[in-house]
């Protein structure tokens, strides 16, 4: 047994092959035969994955031993490397169309969702500036969050508040891009690239837009890696700047 | 051959974290800015200036579109990856924040959509 791990350990990105190919077939057979194709099999696999994860720690399954190659696969080399290779099906021309919308989206949805959470936050005890703005960028991804927490020297629970916010954000909008894109209008380039702008969360975009409309992945991540940009950039300048303000 | 796609995929990958990281340096901070959002931006520009060109063989494409086909596997194994256990004991301001500020980002894509058909 102790040999078996060992061997998966040391051969984990083969082994993550192996178990991923595993998940989707059975996902997608679930999604064929149970629900008619209804509900993607892309939003059963990640789901499936979400759910392996509960049962992991830190880094999710990955910190069982055997399964450490999960997070080679899953880690954000690779990660970044397909959705870059995503782009091949965009077209400039769509990307153009968007034009200064798509610019002003990033701006409002990073300047909302900072407001949002800075205010939940103030409500719920967090009342000096550097918490409130901690908090309020993590309600943008959870990059930005740690990334502005650092720079303004908010304690270390704060920063694992806001690195929570955000992951909560990316599996919630995972789940539920597909049950509400239809009715957002999201079925288009355009309006995939001010969903990625306004919403962020690039793994929660592209994953939520691979069970809506795959052809749609490209547009949503090329503006939502542009929204960690950001609010990496205004939330620990700016933003904080106005919460010093105010508070 | 395939390698050719998969290179010129690296190439974009790289020349766009460069510059997400220089930037990133620019402004002091600790982070790269929009690097996948660059490296993306610069492969659509790669594929159109050499499909114009005439130089993009069947061959060298399918070497970029294997990981494009990848990349649903690779976000299972992401989200696999999560530390969703932290993510629901972070407590009730992680899931108050994290719930209602993405509801806020929702309910205002309608309104760009039109701003953006209307800009049209």
């Amino acid at each position: 047994m102790e040999d078996l791990i060992k061997l998966l350990d040391k051969n984990g990105l083969v082994f993550a092959f192996l178990l991923v190919g595993a998940v989707m077939s059975v996902s997608y057979f679930i999604a064929k035969r149970l629900t008619n194709n209804k509900v993607p099999g892309a939003a059963i696999a990640i789901t499936f994955g979400l759910i392996i994860a509960y049962f992991g720690k830190e880094k999710g399954i990955a910190s069982v031993p055997a399964f450490s190659g999960v997070a080679i696969l899953g880690g954000s080399m690779l990660r970044d490397f397909s959705i870059v290779s995503t782009a091949l099906g965009a077209s400039f021309t769509e990307i153009k169309k968007t034009g200064w919308v798509g610019f002003f989206c990033l701006l409002v949805g990073t300047v909302v969702a900072f407001v949002v959470g800075g205010s939940i936050a103030y409500i719920m005890g967090y009342t000096d500036a550097k918490s409130m703005t901690t908090i309020g960028a993590g309600a943008c991804t959870f990059i930005v969050g740690p990334v502005t927490g650092a720079a303004v020297g908010a304690s270390s629970e704060v920063i694992a508040i806001s690195i929570a916010i955000g992951v909560i954000k990316s599996v919630f909008v995972t789940i539920l891009t597909p049950f509400v894109a239809k009715r957002l209008g999201i079925d288009n380039p355009q309006s995939a690239m001010i969903f990625g702008g306004l919403v962020g969360s690039t793994s929660g975009v592209s994953a939520g837009l691979v069970a809506t409309d795959p052809k749609l992945v490209p547009y949503g991540a090329l503006t939502a890696t542009f929204h960690t940009a950001m609010g990496c950039l205004i939330c620990p300048s700016i933003l904080y700047y106005f919460v010093q303000l105010i508070f | 051959m395939k390698i050719y796609g998969v290179s010129i995929l690296a190439g974009c990958f790289l020349a766009g974290h460069i510059l997400g990281d220089l930037l990133g340096k620019f402004f002091h901070l600790s982070g790269n800015l929009g690097g996948v959002g660059f490296a993306m931006l610069f492969l659509i520009l790669m594929y159109d200036y050499l499909k114009k060109k005439n130089l993009l063989h069947e061959e060298t494409e399918s070497g970029i579109l294997f990981w494009s086909k990848m990349y649903i596997p690779v976000v299972v194994a992401m989200s696999a990856s999560q530390n969703v256990k932290a993510a629901l004991s972070g407590g009730w301001v992680a899931l108050l924040v994290g719930i209602l500020a993405t509801v806020a980002c929702y309910l205002l894509i309608p309104i760009f959509t039109s701003l953006s058909q209307k800009n049209n």
